[in-house]
C-alpha cells in the first residue's frame, strides 16, 4: 500500500487503510486488554469465593450457638432444704450452695418422668440426671436469690439441658457417636427424645449466649458472651474518650501550627511507622508500662483500653491529617481574609469540614481495636473472668474479657460445643464490625461536601 | 489589539481621569522586597495606594502583582518560606511592625480572592461570620441589619433577600464573588483587595463586579490584580505595572494606557508579550 522507505513512512502507514482493518498493533493492544481484564475478574472471583467461603463456615458452625435446648420442668423449692430457719433472710440463703438445688431439680426431673411413664430402662438415677447441665442448678439458686418469696413453692424452671444433649438437636451428636462417647450414651439420647415428644424439652433462642458469662471447660452450653461484650464496650469507650482528642490535637498541631523542620519531619515518618508496628509490640509496651510499672491491674479494660489507644492514634491521626489537608485552602483564605485568627479559621471552618473524615479514620481506627487480641492476650485479658465488671468508672479497673480473646479462649478448649460458641462469638464480632464500618461508610455520604 | 488599546480604552479612561481629584495616600509600601526561600519575587517596591481610589496592578505570570497584593494584609504570612522585608505603611502605621496583630489588619484590610470562596454554610452565615468575631454587634438586629446591608452593598440583596438561609455555594459564580465582597464589606474595612476578582467569571457578571466595584470606590480604597487590561482601564483611577518583580511604573491609568513611559509597559498593553 505504501512505500515504507519514503520519508516519515509511519505516518503514511497510519493514515493509510481503512479504520474497520486492524493492524497488527492494534489486534495486539485488544488482546492485552482483553486478558487484563479476564486476570481482574480471576483476582475479584477469588477473593469473593473466600469471602463467601470464610462466612459460610462461621455461619455453618456459629449460627446454632444463638438457639439452645431447655427442659421445661416443675421444681419444687422445699423450703426444709432452702431455708432452714425460715425467715428468708437473705444472708442465709446465700450460704446455701448449688449442691443442695441440684437434687431438687433430679427430683423434678424424675417426677415428671414417673408422671408420663416415660421409660429409662438401662439408665441409672445418675444418667438420667445426666442429661441436665451442670450449671443448671446454679440458675436455679440465682432465681430463688432474686426472689426469695418463691420458697416453698413450686416454679416452672426452664432448665438448660446438658451440651451433648443441645447437640443431639443441633446435629453435632449422633446416635453412632454416642456410642463411642463416655459423657452421653445413646439410652440417654432416647430419653432426650422422649422428653421432646412430652413437650418438656424444646430448642429455643437463646438470649444468655449474649448475656451470661463465660462457663467452665465442662459447661459449654451456658457459656456466653456477656463480660466478653461489656469488656469489649469498656475498652472502646476508653479508646474513643482518649484516641480522638489525642489524635485529632496531635494532627491539627502538626498539620497547621508545626513548623516545617527536622523534628516535625522525624515525628510524622515516626508516625506512619507506628502503624505498622505489630500489635503485640504495644501488648508487651502495656505489660511494661501500665501493669508493671504504673501497677495497675491486670486483665482490666483500663490497661486494655490504653494498649488498644496507642495502637488506633496513628490511624487516627494519618486520617485525621488526610481529612485536614483535603479542606481546600481557599476556605482558609477566606476566613483568614476576613480577619479571623488561626485558631478560629481551623476550630470554624476548616475542622468542621474535616469531621467526616476524622470520624471516618476513627470509626475505622476502632473497629481494628475491637478485632484485636495479640496485645491483649499480654495483658492478661485471656483470664476466666465470670464476674461481670461493675458500671464504669469502677468497672474499668475490674477484670474483664474481650470479644475477640473469648474467640481466642474457646478455639483452645476441648469439647467440640466450644467449637460452635467461638464461631458465634464470630458472628457477634463481625455484627459489630459490620455496623461500626456501615456507620463509617454512612458518615461518609451524609456529610461529604462539594466545594 | 493596538488600535484597540489606544482608542477604545483610552477614551473611556479620558472621560473617568477628568473627576478625578488629589486623594491621600492609604497604603504605601517603600522598598518592599519578598522572598520565596532563596528566591526573590519583589525587588524594592515603591508604591503607593491613593484612599477612595482603584489602584489596579498588572503585568505578566509570576511578575509579582499578587504577592505584592498579598504582602499589604500579610496574607503572605501563612506561607512558611515567605520572608518580607522594608516597610508597607497603612495610614501612617508600619503593618509589619512586631506589635501589629495580623487580625487586626485584616479586618481592616479586607480581601477577595481569585475564585469565589464562600464558606459551606448559609448565605446569612457567610456574611455574619465576620461582624461576629469582631464583635461588631452585640443583638441580633443589628447583625441581621449589617448583613441586609452588605448584600445591598455587593447588589446581591435583591437577588438572594428570600434565600438568606441557603448555601451559599448553591449561587452562581457572579452572585458568589459579590457574596465574597460583601462578606469583605460586613467587616468594615478601608481598603479592600482583590486578586484577579473577575477571572473566574463570565462577561456579564465580569460587568457587574466591575460596576460594584466602581460603586465601591466612594467608601473603600481598592487595590486589585488583573490580567485584563481592559479591566484595568475600565475600574481604575491608577495603574502599576509590575515585571519580573520590579516595579515598572506606576501612573494615572489614562497615562499608563496611552503614553507610557516604559518600553516594557507598552509592549505589555499592547500585547506584544505576556
Amino acid at each position: 500500500m505504501t512505500d515504507m522507505t519514503t520519508a516519515s513512512p509511519a505516518a503514511v502507514a497510519r493514515n493509510a487503510g481503512s479504520l474497520l482493518e486492524h493492524g497488527d498493533r492494534t489486534r495486539n493492544r485488544h488482546a492485552s486488554e482483553r486478558r487484563f481484564r479476564i486476570l481482574g475478574l480471576i483476582a475479584v472471583g477469588f477473593g469473593i469465593l473466600a469471602l463467601v467461603g470464610l462466612l459460610t463456615s462461621i455461619l455453618v458452625n456459629g449460627v446454632s450457638s444463638f438457639r439452645q435446648t431447655y427442659v421445661t420442668l416443675d421444681v419444687q423449692l422445699d423450703e426444709a432444704k432452702l431455708d432452714k430457719t425460715g425467715n428468708r433472710n437473705t444472708e442465709e440463703l446465700r450460704k446455701v450452695t448449688t449442691f443442695v438445688y441440684a437434687p431438687l431439680i433430679e427430683k423434678a426431673l424424675a417426677q415428671f418422668i414417673e408422671e408420663r411413664g416415660i421409660a429409662v430402662e438401662g439408665l441409672t438415677k445418675k444418667d438420667v440426671s445426666g442429661i441436665i447441665s451442670k450449671e443448671a442448678p446454679a440458675s436455679l439458686r440465682s432465681v430463688v436469690l432474686a426472689d426469695p418469696s418463691k420458697i416453698g413453692g413450686t416454679v416452672s424452671f426452664d432448665v438448660l439441658t446438658d451440651g451433648r444433649i443441645d447437640g443431639y438437636y443441633k446435629g453435632r451428636v449422633t446416635m453412632a457417636s454416642a456410642e463411642l462417647d463416655r459423657n452421653v450414651s445413646p439410652a440417654q439420647l432416647k430419653l432426650a427424645d422422649a422428653l421432646k415428644d412430652a413437650g418438656a424439652l424444646n430448642t429455643r433462642f437463646n438470649w444468655d449466649f449474649l448475656t451470661a458469662p463465660d462457663a467452665s471447660d465442662t459447661r459449654p452450653e451456658a457459656a456466653g458472651l456477656g463480660v466478653a461484650i461489656l469488656g469489649s464496650a469498656y475498652m472502646m469507650l476508653i479508646v474513643l474518650a482518649l484516641s480522638l482528642p489525642i489524635g485529632v490535637a496531635a494532627s491539627i498541631y502538626l498539620e497547621e501550627f508545626a513548623p516545617s523542620n527536622r523534628i516535625t519531619d522525624t515525628i510524622e515518618v515516626n508516625i506512619a511507622n507506628l502503624a505498622a508496628v505489630p500489635s503485640i509490640v504495644f501488648g508487651i509496651l502495656g505489660l511494661a508500662v501500665f501493669i508493671n510499672y504504673a501497677g495497675l491491674p491486670q486483665s482490666a479494660p483500663v490497661v486494655g483500653g490504653l494498649v488498644l489507644m496507642l495502637m488506633t492514634l496513628p490511624t487516627i491521626i494519618i486520617a485525621t491529617r488526610a481529612a485536614l489537608k483535603a479542606v481546600p485552602p481557599s476556605i482558609r483564605e477566606a476566613a483568614l481574609g476576613i480577619g479571623a485568627s488561626k485558631m478560629q479559621t481551623i476550630f470554624h471552618h476548616v475542622l468542621p469540614l474535616a469531621a467526616p473524615g476524622i470520624l471516618t479514620g476513627t470509626i475505622i481506627g476502632l473497629a481494628q481495636a475491637l478485632g484485636e487480641t495479640a496485645p491483649l492476650l499480654l495483658i492478661g485479658m485471656v483470664a476466666f473472668v465470670r464476674e461481670y465488671p461493675s458500671a464504669p468508672p469502677e468497672g474499668f479497673f475490674d477484670p474483664a474479657s474481650a470479644l475477640p480473646v473469648q474467640v481466642y479462649n474457646w478455639t483452645q478448649r476441648g469439647d467440640p460445643a466450644f467449637v460452635e460458641r467461638a464461631s458465634g462469638a464470630i458472628i457477634v464480632l463481625l455484627i459489630f464490625l459490620v455496623i461500626m464500618n456501615g456507620l463509617a461508610i454512612l458518615l461518609r455520604r451524609r456529610f461529604e461536601r462539594r466545594w | 489589539m493596538d488600535m484597540y488599546a489606544n482608542n477604545t480604552v483610552a477614551g473611556k479612561i479620558g472621560e473617568r481621569a477628568m473627576a478625578e481629584k488629589s486623594n491621600a495616600v492609604k497604603m504605601r509600601g517603600e522598598n518592599v522586597n519578598v522572598f520565596y526561600g532563596e528566591k526573590q519575587a519583589l525587588f524594592d517596591v515603591n508604591l503607593d495606594i491613593l484612599e477612595n481610589q482603584v489602584t489596579a496592578m498588572i503585568g505578566p505570570s509570576g511578575c509579582g502583582k499578587s504577592t505584592f497584593l498579598r504582602c499589604l494584609n500579610r496574607m503572605n504570612d501563612t506561607i512558611d518560606v515567605c520572608r518580607v522585608t522594608g516597610k508597607i505603611t497603612l495610614d501612617d502605621e508600619n503593618i509589619y511592625d512586631p506589635g501589629v496583630d495580623v487580625v487586626e489588619l485584616r479586618a481592616r484590610v479586607g480581601m477577595v480572592f481569585q475564585k469565589p470562596n464562600p464558606f459551606p454554610k448559609s448565605i446569612r452565615e457567610n456574611i455574619a461570620y465576620g461582624p461576629r468575631i469582631h464583635g461588631l454587634t452585640r443583638s441580633k438586629t443589628d447583625l441581621e441589619e449589617i448583613v441586609v446591608t452588605s448584600l445591598q452593598k455587593a447588589g446581591l440583596f435583591e437577588e438572594v433577600k428570600d434565600r438568606l438561609d441557603a448555601p451559599g455555594t448553591g449561587l452562581s459564580g457572579g452572585q458568589q464573588q459579590r457574596l465574597c465582597i460583601a462578606r469583605a464589606i460586613a467587616v468594615q474595612p478601608s481598603v479592600i483587595l482583590m486578586d484577579e476578582p473577575c477571572s473566574a467569571l463570565d462577561p456579564i457578571a465580569t460587568a457587574k463586579v466591575e460596576e460594584l466595584i466602581d460603586e465601591l470606590r466612594e467608601n473603600y480604597t481598592i487595590a486589585i490584580v488583573t490580567h485584563s487590561m481592559q479591566q484595568a482601564a475600565r475600574v481604575s483611577q491608577r495603574t502599576a505595572m509590575f515585571h519580573l518583580g520590579n516595579l515598572v511604573e506606576i501612573d494615572q491609568t489614562d497615562k499608563i494606557f496611552t503614553n507610557p513611559e516604559d518600553k516594557r509597559t507598552q509592549d505589555y498593553i499592547t500585547g506584544r508579550y505576556g
